[in-house]
């Protein structure tokens, strides 16, 4: 455990040896995960233990906020955004491409991410029903996710149906923010 | 290592729960049936039903604790009885101008004659070495002639609610040919505890299982898992829970054995499986699952043990929530196959065409298939923003309706006798526990704290 911190050290300074001589970054380079502008900055933990036992990443690891962050800050602030879905429907919408572009394009950048999508629905259809309903939704994310060329491996499913509104409310506007899949970094 | 230690804490909980509260194993009241006195119904004038007077109990030992399970005995028979109307009852409130009886033998007839009391139903309880003995009569009246009668003993803290759920059951089998259910339990998923789901950054209720008598008494927590625990099935035998549980990420079916306080694995690995549903023979559970892929759920029947998997369902869509047939021999499920969800019958051995069974309804989920001599479907049925109970019969085809917008109404379960349904209902708020006749009467809340969903009636 304690070696496998010190690697990660290690290879975090090293990156960021790298990162000083690096003009530009090879791909499209996403705006870095906005940390909500009113939040301090919580200085950078250290990295949390994996779970999973992963090799260092073959790419650099960047020296800057996502990259030294814990799996939990992450998922505090995740550059991973949720997409929102129509009533009873599972079809990734034109603005749900867009927002799963830039996660496509953020976990290009962060090869040794895994993650679970979650896929969740308003409290309106049936429990039971519910359940099948978010499958579809997540493996609707998953399905767009491995055409943007992210590894099937790295993207595991999950449905929650109903069980965990994102929005306790029981208005459209919460039913809104309710259907929706959800990404959450699961190893780093 | 953890889950052992989990598994342990969860034994030792029920153990003791159950313990204290006299359940079965240790089998409560013994019965003794005094064989001169069986099989003669009581009736009612010119067609009615009978109407009875359940009054307290008589006190035979004077001390504070036995007069105290005598008057919860007639309190609670009065309600057991009450609840398959059966009968119909004199008041409670009246019973006051009646003088008390201080034995079997002083018992007022005259007096119930003036109420018009076609039956009493009267007993005595007695402090004895093994406990308390609890002497039951079902007199009529008229005759003075007890046309019932049956001696329960069993250990001093057993719990009296449970000796007026067996009278209760025994005078319903013994007057009415009626299987009651005053005995049964009704198993849900609660978030009461109010604890948080670990691994997770975001605000989560875990939510576990819990059961209650038929009546709502006695609520106990059952899983200890900490995490997300839903869909609760009893076993027919009414020893297990098979439910939906996501303690290792996707969701597995577990089984805990209430009884000897032991959890079993019926799924493990990476696909996601959810909502058994126990075979009648109790040998087999049928489940639905994603695991194909490409957002196609279907439904797969395996053995308890986990072992021989075989896929029910073959369509590319979603075939949820499955419910056997009384017989075992059919499956009704729900699928949306042409749209939204309706509900669907197909043999449990998987050949030939699933039939549809709902064809007015814009969205029908959880169909729960009543036991004879009933033939009927309940589900949930959309029915504006929120769902309705509704119930078809399964000869006729036609359509009732149980719930009427009060709140979103879903998850029906049926009673074993077929006449009650458990649901879930908003319109106390929170998601609560909810009892209603077959008819649509006799709406009553079962849980009070937090939320509480998913219900399932046991068969005993």
């Amino acid at each position: 455990m304690v070696r496998r911190i010190a690697v990660i050290l290690t290879a975090a300074s090293l990156a960021a040896a790298v990162a000083c001589h690096k003009k530009a970054p090879p791909i499209a380079r996403p705006a870095p995960p906005p940390p909500t502008s009113t939040a301090p900055a919580t200085p950078p933990r250290p990295p949390e233990p994996v779970r999973e036992p992963t090799s260092v990443p073959a790419e650099p690891v960047r020296d800057d906020a996502i990259a030294s962050a814990s799996l939990d800050d992450l998922n505090r602030n995740s550059p991973l955004k949720p997409i929102f879905f129509e009533l009873d429907r599972s079809e990734v919408s034109p603005a749900g491409q867009k927002v799963l572009d830039e996660n496509a394009t953020v976990l290009k950048r962060y090869p040794a991410w895994a993650i679970t999508i979650e896929g969740h629905c308003d409290e309106r259809g049936s429990a039971e029903y519910n359940l099948a309903l978010g499958e579809r939704r997540a493996v609707a994310a998953r399905a767009y996710l491995v055409a943007q060329g992210i590894s099937a491996d790295r993207l595991r499913i999950v449905s929650y149906g109903k069980e965990f509104p994102f929005d306790p409310g029981h208005d459209e506007s919460a039913f809104a923010k309710n259907r929706r899949a959800h990404f959450v970094i699961t190893a780093k | 290592m953890k889950h052992s230690i989990l598994a342990g804490m969860m034994a030792a909980a029920v153990f003791v729960g159950w313990t204290r509260a006299q359940q079965p194993p240790p089998q409560p009241p013994t019965t003794t049936q005094q064989p001169s006195e069986i099989g003669v119904p009581i009736v009612g004038e010119a067609g009615n039903p009978p109407r009875l007077a359940v009054p307290d109990f008589i006190a035979l030992s004077p001390d504070a604790e036995t007069v105290a399970i005598a008057k919860i005995l007639g309190q609670v028979l009065w309600d057991d009885l009450n609840f398959e109307h059966e009968f119909a009852f004199i008041p409670r409130d009246v019973y006051a101008s009646i003088p008390k009886a201080t034995s079997l033998s002083d018992v007022p007839f005259d007096r119930w004659r003036e109420l018009n009391a076609d039956g009493l139903v009267i007993g005595t309880v007695q402090k004895v070495d093994a406990g308390v003995k609890v002497e039951v009569h079902l007199y009529e009246v008229r005759t003075r002639r007890s046309v019932f009668g049956k001696e329960y003993t069993g250990a001093a803290s057993a719990n009296p609610r449970r000796y007026a759920h067996l009278v209760s059951d025994d005078l319903h089998l013994s007057q009415r040919a009626l299987h009651g259910v005053a005995q049964t339990r009704i198993t849900f998923a609660s978030d009461r505890d109010g604890e948080r789901m670990k691994n997770t950054v975001q605000k989560r209720d875990v939510k576990e299982i819990y059961i209650a008598d038929y009546d709502g008494e006695r609520q106990t927590r059952v899983t200890v898992n900490g995490t997300l625990n839903v869909f609760p099935r009893w076993s027919p035998d009414g020893r297990s829970i098979a439910y939906t549980s996501y303690g290792k990420g996707t969701p597995q079916i577990l089984i805990s054995n209430i009884f000897q306080a032991t959890r079993e694995e019926v799924t493990r690995g990476n696909d996601e499986n959810w909502l058994a549903a126990w075979s009648p023979d109790g040998t087999k559970l049928c489940i639905a699952s994603p695991r194909e892929g490409h957002g196609y759920t279907n439904l797969y029947v395996l053995n308890r043990d986990g072992s021989g998997l075989r896929k029910l369902t073959s369509h590319p869509s979603i075939n949820t929530s499955p419910t056997w047939s009384p017989s075992g021999t059919q499956i009704a499920f729900s699928s949306d196959r042409t749209g939204n969800p309706q509900v669907y019958v197909i043999g449990a051995d998987g050949v030939g065409q699933a039939q549809r069974i709902t064809t007015s309804e814009s969205y029908a989920d959880k169909p729960t298939w009543s036991p004879a001599p009933y033939n009927e479907i309940a589900y949930t049925a959309k029915t504006g923003p929120g769902n309705d109970i509704k119930v078809i019969d399964m000869a006729t085809r036609e359509v009732r309706q149980l719930t009427f917008g009060e709140g979103s109404n879903e998850s029906p379960a049926f009673a074993p006798n077929g006449r009650h349904i458990a649901f879930t209902s908003t319109r106390a708020g929170k998601k609560q526990i909810f009892t209603i006749a077959r008819t649509g009467k006799d709406l009553k809340q079962l849980t009070r704290s937090g939320n509480n969903e998913h219900p399932d009636w046991s068969a005993k």
